[in-house]
């Protein structure tokens, strides 16, 4: 299924969760940089992503489990996560999705098959692989979808892990999310790195007999044209599969510590990025992943400007409540550290 | 003398031992965390960026090339990090590093540093905070090193790569920060196993490391107030452990509070207080106190991860109580 045949309205509701993943990881920011007592570490968050963890969960059904890392707070939302209990999360209110306890690393959400949440590099894909396996073994039609980005594949755990799902040919999705692709490579190219030996990050798994897949993570249509058919695949016993998901770092996402260069997006940055600060604007003109579909989308006449930035307000207006909303929701007490340690 | 951070003590040390043995190479160069500053930090890399290597983020692979390297002539000091990521370098810390001089009924030694930030941080919620000092304790054959001051992580950290055999160097994120004396025209150098008796006192023994010496200080302070006369002892070292400067105190005071920043069961705590139960029974006056982690893991919100930290106030209220 090509990615290009979604319909208008599902790429209208594709752009809503991107703008909100957007207009929502600018409230964290800004929450961690105007507060000193909200968010007291380091954080990551998936601007310059969204196209990635949205396409990809437009392939999963509700019963569907996603396992994410400590960029997971997009994929969460991605998934159909709501952003009030995503953000009061991430400052540890008890509102949040795991009531404060896990923070900005460890967002979990059962009801939307996101389990346990690991800040640990590789952590993820080991348990990812588990819950396939137990989906093969329980035989239901289920999937189990892992992101993680490029830097697992230097860890140890990934290979173990790669090497298992394959010999068990497990209903594994593998999305490895490349956020250090210059705009030309996201297509084609290779991936030279003083940290990863192998030319292609595709290589490890096609050398483990997975069948490996590159896409345009800046491009949703792609994402969500080769997931849903990987999707369907993977339920027919045909996983596991390993895809590299390629984009372009946010100018923003600089080490430990991210900065909203310029401000929160503006959507005449989108139309014209000449007006935005010079830092970005190379960025949102090849790599932005929300400005490209927004300009795609007027292009070809099936969105106006007004129209896009309807949505744009309705994402801004509901990320400021969630703000709101996790502002006035109540800290966890000093004793309830202790609760929650057996069950 | 001069007053500087104990990151920038840190960085001295470590710029000596490199300079003072040409076999010393460095393994990642992240000592200074998140918040290194990199005037200070930055001269690793111009003084020695030869002898230093980037590893990928492959805890369990470069710890064993340390492992390797350090059987075969080099002394390597290993950055992980934060103390939680040394778990995914288990085997190799656990299962070859400390086994390697014994195994070989001394054929070989392993003269490999693993350093590591550890301990609770502020908002490192379940896989940042972890201080992983009693695991390590319970690996026969690793020597710990437990610095609080500037100058005791200058002068043990020389001496953890002097060392032949593989040490734990066990920092805490909230050290990094705080200023101390230390002396530069000196060498500064601190054996291993010599504790030191941070202030004197009389009444109450407070057996700290790390960062709970300051907190055993500032509590002594404010017993001192009480008209509680309180000794700090900081052990530096956990392997080898100065039993004898920590009994020399107990017998004085015949009070004890063990301050420590692990979980209670099996922690830091437990074993000193076990030994000053086992060797220095008739000294004591009143049962010992562990003021530690309680057994759980370390949540992220700051009233929930306060309730876990032993704090000063947690070590006067111990003392309190063995006092009156
Ligand atoms: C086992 C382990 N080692 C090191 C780290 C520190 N760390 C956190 S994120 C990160 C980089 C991860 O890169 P990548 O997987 O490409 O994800 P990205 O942040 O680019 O999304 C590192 C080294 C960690 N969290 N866990
Ligand atoms: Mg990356």
């Amino acid at each position: 299924m090509a990615g290009s045949e979604l319909s208008v309205d599902t790429l209208k509701s594709a752009l809503h969760r991107m703008m909100l993943i957007r207009r929502a990881e600018e409230q964290v920011i800004d929450l961690a940089t105007s507060f000193d007592d909200l968010i007291r570490g380091h954080y990551h968050v998936y601007i310059g992503q969204e196209a990635s963890g949205v396409g990809a969960c437009m392939a999963l059904g509700p019963d569907d489990y996603m396992f994410t890392t400590h960029r997971n707070h997009g994929h969460v939302i991605a998934r159909g996560g709501e952003p009030s209990p995503v953000i009061a999360e991430i400052i540890g209110r008890t509102t949040g999705y795991n009531k404060g306890r896990g923070g900005t690393f460890h967002v979990i959400a059962k009801h939307l098959g996101v389990l346990q949440t690991s800040a640990i590099v590789g952590g993820c894909v080991p348990m990812a692989a588990g819950a396939a396996f137990s989906i093969k073994k329980r035989g239901t039609d289920q999937v189990s979808l892992v992101f993680f980005g490029d830097g697992v594949l230097e860890e140890g755990a990934f290979h173990e892990a790669l090497n298992m799902s394959s010999l068990w040919k497990l209903p594994l999705i593998m999305m490895c999310e490349n956020n250090s692709v210059l705009p030309e490579g996201r297509r084609q190219g290779e991936y030279p790195s003083s940290s990863f030996a192998a030319t292609q990050l595709a290589d490890v798994a096609k050398a483990m007999n997975v069948e490996t897949h590159v896409v345009d993570g800046g491009d949703v249509r792609e994402v969500a044209g080769l997931l849903t058919e990987l999707a369907h695949r993977t339920r027919a016993g045909e996983g596991p599969f390993f895809i590299e998901s390629r984009m372009t770092r946010w100018p923003g996402n600089r080490g430990s510590f991210p900065e909203l260069i310029g401000g929160p997006h503006q959507m005449d940055w989108t139309w014209d990025p000449g007006t935005a600060d010079a830092r970005l604007q190379d960025w949102l003109t090849n790599s932005d992943p929300v400005s490209l579909l927004c300009r795609s989308l007027v292009e070809e006449g099936a969105m106006t400007r007004e129209e896009v930035e309807e949505i744009d307000a309705a994402t801004r207006k509901e990320a400021e409540e969630a703000r709101e909303f996790a502002l006035s929701s109540p800290t966890p007490s000093p004793e309830s550290a202790m609760d929650y340690i057996f069950a | 003398m001069r007053e500087m951070t104990y990151s920038e003590a840190m960085a001295i040390g470590i710029l000596e031992a490199l300079a003072e043995d040409e076999t010393v190479v460095l393994m990642g160069a992240g000592f200074g965390g998140l918040h290194g500053d990199p005037a200070v930090w930055g001269q690793l890399r111009e003084k020695f960026g030869d002898r230093i290597t980037n590893p990928p983020i492959a805890e369990l692979g470069y710890c064993g090339i340390a492992v390797g390297a350090a059987l075969t002539g080099l002394r390597p000091i290993v950055a992980i990090g934060t103390g939680s990521f040394s778990f995914e370098a288990f085997p190799q810390i656990a299962n070859e590093a400390p086994q390697a001089y014994y195994g070989s009924r001394g054929q070989v030694t392993c003269p490999v540093v693993f350093h590591m930030r550890a301990g609770i941080r502020g908002a490192g919620a379940l896989q940042h905070s972890t201080a992983p000092q009693a695991m390590y304790w319970n690996t026969p054959g690793l020597e710990i090193c437990v610095p609080g001051s500037p100058a005791d992580v200058r002068g043990l950290i020389k001496a953890a790569v002097r060392s032949d055999n593989p040490t734990i160097f066990i920092d805490h994120e909230r050290l990094h920060p705080l200023m101390g004396e230390v002396d530069e025209t000196s060498s500064g150098d601190i054996p291993l196993g010599v504790a030191d008796v941070k202030r004197e006192g009389s009444d109450v023994t407070i057996v700290a490391t790390s960062i709970m010496v300051h907190r055993a200080l500032e509590a002594a302070e404010s017993l001192a107030d009480q008209g509680v006369s309180a000794e700090v002892v900081d052990p530096r070292t956990l392997v080898p452990l100065d039993k004898d400067a920590i009994l020399r105190s107990v017998a004085k005071t015949g009070r004890v509070v063990v301050a420590d920043e692990t979980q209670k069961s099996c922690g830091v705590a437990s074993e000193i207080a076990a030994t000053i139960a086992e060797e220095g029974f008739d000294s004591l006056r009143a049962p010992i106190k562990r003021v530690a982690i309680p057994n759980v893991p370390i949540p992220y919100h700051q009233s929930e991860e306060d309730y876990v930290t032993p704090t000063a106030q947690r070590i006067v209220e111990a003392a309190q109580v063995i006092c009156s």
